[in-house]
């Protein structure tokens, strides 16, 4: 939000909106100012704020500061419980699991954010086109969208990683290339509302009168689409952003945890639920806290969503 | 109405046909090769395996496979499973009832919870009631259904040791004894996954129930006389419930998929099951078959869901 506010450019200074400015003595309110105001107000999403920062801090950072190796394999430690020099115990190969949460949540915070960018510039471009095309690219783009919202995206994706994980690992390497996959599959199967959310917007928006205006002054299409209708669509575009990245999240641990994601050395928090399932009963442990850690994570990523839900909606009052 | 439904029965089909080829040409494109496992077989001499080849047809050109695959699936023929050699059917037949059964009593354990209390909360915005309501369902839909799962196995299974963690097909005992023993293995996997789609649906009625309650003719019919229950459940309840129910049925393909994950973790036997199996085992038939169907499921439901809104709501008019 705070860059967002930086980068704003600011129109170059008129002799009548000096005029105006000399009359007005407070700064004047951006449309993100106030946003921010309203997000203010929302505890839970700012205190979720703080939660990501931190972890998304803990995950590229910590491994330089708990220098524990992370797949350092040590019998003689195996499934122990909380300690001082393990502070989530080990696992059943007697990994230090601290080690391995800070290391595999790199990897699913990236897949979140990664597969998020994905579906948002996928499911942007397609809907501002339907959108501001309208005629026959709009049908031909919807029933493209409705095609992709029936597909069993579950089955599908498990189909698939199943299919192609080991060409790709041989081709772009061991981590990249499950990866890029990864990333893609789900990027390619969530675009569809925001596809629909940002042609509703378009379809809405652009009979307005400024657009009518900007036609008037000469605006060439692809400025009256980026420059003028965008920032109108912006709004919802970020709500449905940051949604997306805890159920990119969630849909990677859940591949993971199938067995049908990163491959077993890479430590993602579903992974290390999958390895858990088999000592459930002597190391609890092993479950308990990659579960907390996708819990935490989504939970805050939804909170923020929800707080930018409230602070993005110009319907709602802000004071 | 009658033409409606006509005429959105015919452009489902385009979309079956669409998702048939999405499905096949994965499959296609995809390294894997059904009589890999021939090959390692020494006592197979390449002719034979080649004969096999031709037999089935995996030499033709991707077309003709993929006609002769779409032809078979209008007849209602799905093939044989290379790994069972039983029908397709057949194994299908087996695992459905048990899907059904878990999804089905969960997509009703999930409406019973998030009926009333959506109402309610929404009814008593604000309250403390609301407060715990809204904060437990963006809890629940949070924590993804492998991390419950895991999570109940621990405390209901390995702590309390009060509900079975694996599900059998086969219950020993008959009379209340096994009818006793059949339901308390249902019990966590039907909770799972009602919790989380409990918790989704009931965001989707409060959301409703609040735009509702607001309105005038709300207003009328409690500056009329009626009694407060009368006004919410005979007057408010019933439009509200509109957009719901288009709501719940499209989330019910995604219950019957969801199962697949919920399945692994207690070991139901069931068609995601078989999915999963099928899927490591390189059992084509069988994974195309089941892909499509769920696939068929979201068209078919998707439909249901067009067509139940237009009858509940008048409002809607087709042209």
């Amino acid at each position: 939000m705070a860059e967002a506010s930086e980068v704003r450019p600011q129109a170059a200074p008129s002799a009548a909106a000096l005029e105006l400015g000399s009359l007005r003595a407070k700064k004047p309110r951006s449309l993100w100012s106030d946003a921010w105001r309203q997000f203010r107000k929302h505890r839970l999403a700012v205190a979720s704020v703080f939660v990501l920062i931190f972890l998304t801090l803990a995950t590229l950072l910590g491994p330089f500061v708990w220098t524990k190796d992370m797949a350092l394999i040590d019998f003689s430690q195996s499934t122990q419980g909380v300690s001082l020099s393990h502070p989530m115990g080990t696992d059943d190969l007697g990994r230090d699991i601290f080690a391995r949460i800070l290391w595999g949540g790199r990897i699913s915070l990236a897949v979140g954010v990664a597969a998020m960018a994905v579906a948002i510039l996928l499911g942007t471009m397609l809907g501002a086109l339907a959108g501001f095309f309208g005629g026959f690219t709009d049908s031909l783009l919807m029933r493209l969208t409705d095609m992709f919202i029936s597909l069993p995206s579950l089955p599908l994706l498990l189909l698939t990683i199943y299919l192609f994980r080991d060409t790709l690992r041989d081709k772009i390497g061991p981590n990249l290339g499950p990866f890029l996959l990864i990333v893609g599959l789900i990027g390619v199967t969530n675009w569809m509302p925001v596809a629909r959310l940002v042609r509703a917007s378009f379809l809405s928006v652009k009979e307005k009168e400024f657009i009518e205006a900007a036609n008037c002054i000469g605006a060439t299409r692809s400025s009256i689409m980026f420059k003028h209708i965008m920032p109108n669509v912006l709004g919802p575009v970020i709500v449905a952003a940051t949604l997306a990245v805890g159920s990119a999240i969630i849909t990677e641990s859940t591949l993971s945890f199938l067995g049908l994601g990163f491959p077993p050395d890479v430590p993602t928090w579903g992974q290390l639920l999958n390895t858990s399932v088999n000592f459930m009963e002597i190391a609890p442990h092993m479950v308990i806290f990659p579960a907390l850690m996708i819990f935490l994570a989504v939970l805050a990523i939804n909170y923020v969503g929800d707080g930018l839900r409230d602070a993005l909606d110009p319907r709602k009052t802000t004071g | 109405m009658g033409r409606y439904i006509i005429r959105r029965i015919l452009t489902a089909i385009p979309t079956l046909v669409l998702i048939s080829m999405v499905i096949f040409s994965i499959l296609a494109l995809a390294p894997g090769d059904p009589l890999s496992d021939l090959a390692l077989n020494p006592s197979v001499p390449p002719e034979v395996r080649q004969r096999i080849r031709e037999n089935m047809g995996l030499d033709d050109p991707i077309p003709v496979q993929y006609g002769r695959w779409a032809q078979s699936l209008f007849t209602g023929e799905f093939g044989y499973s290379y790994r069972t050699r039983a029908p397709v059917i057949d194994l299908i037949k087996q695992r459905l009832p048990t899907t059904l059964y878990i999804s089905g009593l969960a997509f009703l354990v999930s409406l019973l919870i998030a009926i009333p209390i959506g109402v309610l909360s929404a009814v008593k915005q604000y309250s403390v009631f609301d407060n715990i309501a809204t904060t437990l369902a963006f809890i629940g839909f949070s924590l993804p259904t492998f991390a419950t799962g895991l999570l109940f196995i621990l405390l209901f299974t390995i702590k309390l040791d009060w509900l079975p963690s694996i599900y059998r097909s086969t219950v020993d005992g008959d009379g209340l004894g096994g009818l006793w023993e059949r339901i308390r293995q249902a019990i966590m996997p039907v909770t799972v996954l009602a919790l989380f789609q409990a918790a989704t649906l009931m965001r989707y009625v409060r959301a409703s129930m609040l735009e509702n309650v607001h309105q005038d003719y709300v207003r009328t019919a409690r500056s009329k006389g009626l009694t407060e229950r009368a006004v919410i459940s005979r007057h408010a309840l019933r439009n509200a419930l509109i957009p719901v129910v288009t709501i719940v049925a499209l989330s019910l393909p995604g219950v019957i998929t969801g199962a697949v994950v919920t399945e692994q973790i207690f070991r139901v036997p069931g068609m995601g099951d078989l999915l999963i199996s099928s899927i490591r085992n390189n059992d084509t038939p069988v994974v195309m078959t089941i892909t499509f169907l769920f696939a068929v499921l979201v068209v078919i439901f998707n439909l249901v869901a067009d067509v139940i809104y237009g009858v509940l709501d008048p409002r809607i008019k087709y042209s």
